[in-house]
């Protein structure tokens, strides 16, 4: 029976798969030049369909829909807000991409996987997750090759194909144990039924290392990072801001139903293991950030650290620490295509991406400098910028449960970080342009990316001051886990 | 409900430094005038909050201002401000600091001169009003989340401020060794603030980050023994206390005359302050049992800061390790945890402050003009700048800690309070006074009185109209405070008793 809370619980879904239609059909009939309003119509719809889901499609108590693959709770739909946020971010920086912008193609790809991102940050069923993570990842392959005659593009495509089916099957193979031994694919049903009674703790053992090469892959922790740099370098740079925000949040959606709901009872094994590849990660990242040239590889390994940061609320595993991931997601969505943004209108007009390249930019255009410390202090973590209160509530989660050797790692690696995003800042802010007068080589903004630039800088700011009903959407939706 | 003037002083930096950041960037004499009605008005309000304070009963914390800001369990945050008889002269300090330093940020348009902010002065005055905005913030904050927030906001605007209109030859060295210096201090003081308050819940069930709640948590010896030494040395970094005081002077050195002001005279109280409360005030068993370590800490910087200042030949190094040496002494006021001693650290942060914005006033003042800063290619500078002359020699008099000058009423207090814990530390520290006076004489005598070499001859102006304001400012309060000790010393006084309250003595 297809009653209207299984309508409201798959609300964004069909919308944005509504929209991707639309854009599909009228797209042939438009000239070449107005190609790249089909980003304006994708950012426009995904804002109204996120109007639309406010206000029909809030969740009351959580409750299990469509035979029990989908689960309809605050922390799926706050975490669906968070993703149409980001893709519709995201396709306003697309339009003015050279070689993407005026192709049809990309936002239908872009919506299709927000589609399957959405559909993970709700699944509460084994084959369910499975299918929307790729659904979420096959339009990512091609976005991310999508510029054919551009080597690194195409590698980039590729290396990302391989590395993520390599993973998810993996992953599938871990899921294919859980069911083996359950006997059940719903991750109710799993808790209650795969415990510490039934089966050893080196199966346990093993079952999450499998399932966490494949989120792991998402979510790009080291040790399976390896493709992100040269992906996020090769992408287009707006699939790349996509790539490291809503799909790594997406991944962590998918870590934090997996292991809260399904494997309650395996807590001890799964947070020792998390707990490593948290510290594991936070180090190589920072530490292999540092000797980066290029601005593209250094968010990369940015945003590997980032998820390490992350995963310290993952690890706390109590209500404080899944409403503090949440809140951190959120401020490093903003924070992280911010930055990303930035890197794509720079390089549109210059056609540069080292890091070198950014001297004399707050003389170049004053805004975009400003743009760009808001997004690098808060990745460091400094208020009044969303980073900030976000590293404080996953280090307090993780004081408060013990993992105090945890947050001292992590506050090690954020003093490493501070120095190189300020390294950054300094060839925006302190060094000229060699020999070149710099205001003759302004770097202008075209409508989508002033648009888009302003409301990130206004959301990261925002996250960071007035953070009340974030933090209070993050904890309704955590509760959800328990 | 009463007018929010704690959060109006704390928050209109804030504006004023949006408000400058959207103005054109070619407009740089209207964007100078929106700074200077800020700093006005700020130092106004601080004043009337200093007045209002000093003629009531002078109990507890007054104007108190409290709104929730984040109250979903497992966390809760106020924005609780108010102050009391030690943050009172604090905040006054930083309206003072803020308005010199902005007159003093003004410049000469005279080509020949090229004093004051002339690139970009709109951000500048943004990135230093993010600062004073922050430092209010923590001398107004009685909420420990929000005291790190502002505390955080108050350190990173130095690294730009210093890397972009510091000194060329060492300024990117200079504010990153800072900034690194800092946020250490500030993160391992949070990880300590953060256990605080995952053990008060654990004690009493109370979950607030207030610190007048956690005042009353009860920490066992043990832990305040633990997280003391985090606690109050992560913040006491960025009070230049010995052995973490090494990126003060090149900060000082490398920025520019106003962040310097801003730095010496206000940031370095920062740190004591937050130390004290944040350290002493909720770990007072921690305090007493590390007390000797500090003092030690504190001894070594007093004496060794005062020796290296002597043997400087740049100005600005000078007076920097000389801020070492007197922040040396605050931290040795509370390291005697007696009233005495705590009464003259209150005072003499105060002190410190007015008279280091000074110092680094002047000094930017003949930078400017000179061109040099070393001490021995200076010379006659008391003809060509009387004014700014006097203001120096009257710092000087402070430094040395001269009866009639607010240094006297700070320094004698702690030594009495040294005294009367270990006489020894007193005797010993006492040396600096001698080494004070003696590098303080030599210079004035070489840089204002010596005959000017040939060098500089017609090459140096006055001072403006604007300097001069700003340094009769600053000389005001000081020689205030000297001669009538009874505007401030019972104020803070009441804020010391607060403090002893919790140390069980007294």
């Amino acid at each position: 029976m297809f009653t209207s809370q299984i309508f409201a619980s798959i609300l964004p879904e069909i919308l944005i798969l509504v929209l991707g239609v639309l854009i599909l059909i009228f797209e042939p009939f438009w000239k070449e030049d107005q190609r790249r309003n089909a980003g304006w119509l994708t950012a426009g719809g995904l804002l109204l369909s996120m109007v639309i889901s406010l206000l029909f499609g809030r969740p009351g108590e959580p409750v299990a829909v469509l035979g029990g693959m989908i689960r309809f709770d605050w922390l799926g739909f706050f975490l669906k807000m968070l993703f149409m946020f980001a893709g519709a971010a995201t396709a306003l920086l697309l339009m003015d991409h050279e070689r993407a912008g005026k192709r049809g193609e990309a936002y239908v790809l872009l919506l299709a996987s927000l589609m399957g991102m959405n559909l993970m940050a709700a699944s509460s069923d084994l084959v369910m997750l499975y299918l929307s993570i790729e659904t979420a990842s096959i339009p990512i392959y091609i976005l991310a090759g999508f510029i054919l005659n551009d080597e690194r593009s195409t590698e980039a495509g590729f290396k990302y194909l391989l590395y993520g089916t390599l993973a998810s099957t993996i992953m599938l193979y871990g899921f294919s144990l859980v069911f083996g031994f359950s006997g059940t694919t719903s991750l109710d049903d799993i808790a209650v039924k795969l415990t510490s009674g039934t089966i050893s703790p080196l199966i346990a053992f093993g079952i999450v290392l499998l399932v966490m090469v494949g989120l792991g892959f998402k979510v790009s922790i080291v040790p399976f990072h390896f493709w992100a740099p040269d992906v996020y370098q090769g992408a287009p740079t707006p699939v790349a801001g996509y790539l490291s925000t809503a799909s790594k949040a997406a991944g962590f959606a998918v870590i934090l139903r997996l292991f809260f709901v399904a494997f309650p009872d395996f807590s001890g094994i799964w947070t020792m293991i998390l707990a490593v590849l948290a510290a594991v990660s936070m180090t190589v990242g920072n530490l292999l950030a540092l000797p980066q040239t290029n601005i593209k590889r250094l968010l990369a390994y940015s945003s590997i650290s980032h998820a390490g940061y992350a995963m310290i609320g993952v690890v706390a595993f109590n209500q404080l620490g899944a409403a503090s991931v949440v809140f951190y997601l959120a401020a490093y969505i903003a924070t992280n295509l911010l930055a990303f943004g930035i890197v794509m209108a720079y390089s549109r007009i210059t056609g540069l991406e080292e890091i070198s390249d950014y001297a004399g930019l707050s003389r170049r255009n004053p805004l975009l400098g400003l743009m760009m410390l808001a997004a690098f202090l808060s990745l460091a973590g400094m208020p009044p910028f969303g980073g900030f209160v976000a590293k404080v509530f996953v280090f307090a989660a993780g004081v408060q449960t013990g993992y105090t050797w945890l947050v001292i790692v992590g506050i090690i690696n954020s003093i490493i970080g501070v120095y190189y995003y300020l390294n950054v800042l300094k060839f925006v802010y302190l060094y000229r342009m060699p020999d070149q007068d710099e205001e003759q080589h302004l770097v202008p903004l075209t409508q989508p990316y002033t648009i888009a630039l302003v409301i990130l800088v206004i959301g990261v700011i925002v996250l960071g001051t007035l953070f009340g009903p974030f933090y209070n959407w993050s904890d309704a939706g955590a509760l959800n886990l328990f | 409900m009463n007018f929010p003037i704690l959060s109006v002083i704390t928050f209109l930096p804030f504006a004023a430094g949006m408000l400058i950041l959207m103005m054109p960037a070619n407009r740089k004499n209207e964007t100078r005038a929106v700074a200077l009605a800020a700093a006005v008005i700020d130092l106004l309000l601080s004043a009337w909050v200093y007045l209002q304070y000093l003629l009531s009963d002078m109990r507890g914390y007054q104007f108190i201002e409290k709104y929730e800001w984040l109250n979903i369990f497992p966390i809760h945050i106020e924005l609780h401000f108010g102050v009391d008889g030690m943050s009172a002269p604090l905040v006054l300090l930083t309206g003072i600091v803020m308005f010199t330093g902005v007159l003093i940020s003004w410049g000469d348009d005279d080509k020949h001169v090229m004093a004051g902010i002339q690139d970009r002065p709109r951000e500048f005055f943004a990135f230093l009003f993010l600062l004073a905005g922050g430092v209010f913030g923590v001398f107004v904050s009685l909420d420990l989340f929000m005291l790190f927030f502002f505390y955080e906001i108050a350190v990173f605007p130095m690294y730009l401020l210093i890397a972009i209109w510091g000194w060329v030859k060492t300024r990117e060295y200079a504010a990153m060794k800072l900034t690194l210096y800092l946020f250490i201090g500030s993160v391992v003081a949070l990880v300590g603030a953060l256990a605080m308050y995952w053990t008060q819940y654990q004690n009493t069930g109370v979950l607030s980050f207030d610190m007048l709640k956690m005042e009353g948590a009860g920490f066992s010896p043990e832990f305040q023994a633990l997280w003391f030494l985090p606690v109050f040395l992560g913040f006491a970094v960025l009070g230049g206390i010995w052995p973490f005081h090494n990126w003060s002077p090149d900060g000082h050195v490398a920025a520019p005359t106003a962040v310097s002001m801003f730095h010496a005279g206000v940031l370095m109280k920062l740190g004591a302050f937050a130390a004290l409360r944040v350290g002493v005030m909720l770990l007072p068993e921690g305090a007493k049992q590390w007390s000797w370590l500090i003092m030690l800490f504190a001894g070594v910087a007093v004496v060794y800061g005062a020796y290296i200042a002597f043997v400087q030949t740049d100005l600005k190094y000078m007076i920097g390790f000389s801020s070492v040496s007197h922040m040396g002494l605050v931290m040795l006021g509370i390291s005697t945890l007696n009233t005495t001693g705590l009464t003259g650290a209150g005072v003499q942060m105060f002190s410190h402050g007015v008279m280091t914005a000074l110092f680094f006033a002047v000094t930017g003042m003949i930078y400017d003009r000179a061109h040099t800063r070393m001490i021995p290619e200076l010379g006659g500078m008391a003809k060509i700048m009387p004014f700014a002359t006097i203001g120096f020699i009257i710092g000087g008099l402070v430094s040395m800690g001269m009866p009639g000058f607010s240094g006297f009423v700070a320094e004698f207090p702690i030594f009495m309070g040294v005294w009367e814990e270990q006489w020894l530390v007193a005797v010993i520290c006492s040396i600096s006074i001698i080494i004070t006076a003696a590098y303080i004489m030599i210079n004035i005598r070489k840089v204002f009185f010596s005959p000017m070499p040939e060098n500089l001859e017609g090459h140096v102006g006055d001072i403006t109209v604007l300097d001069k304001i700003a340094v009769a400012t600053l000389c005001l309060f000081m020689v205030i405070i000297g001669v009538f000790p009874s505007v401030m010393v019972p104020m803070v006084s009441t804020g010391v008793e607060n403090i002893m309250r919790l140390l069980g003595g007294a």
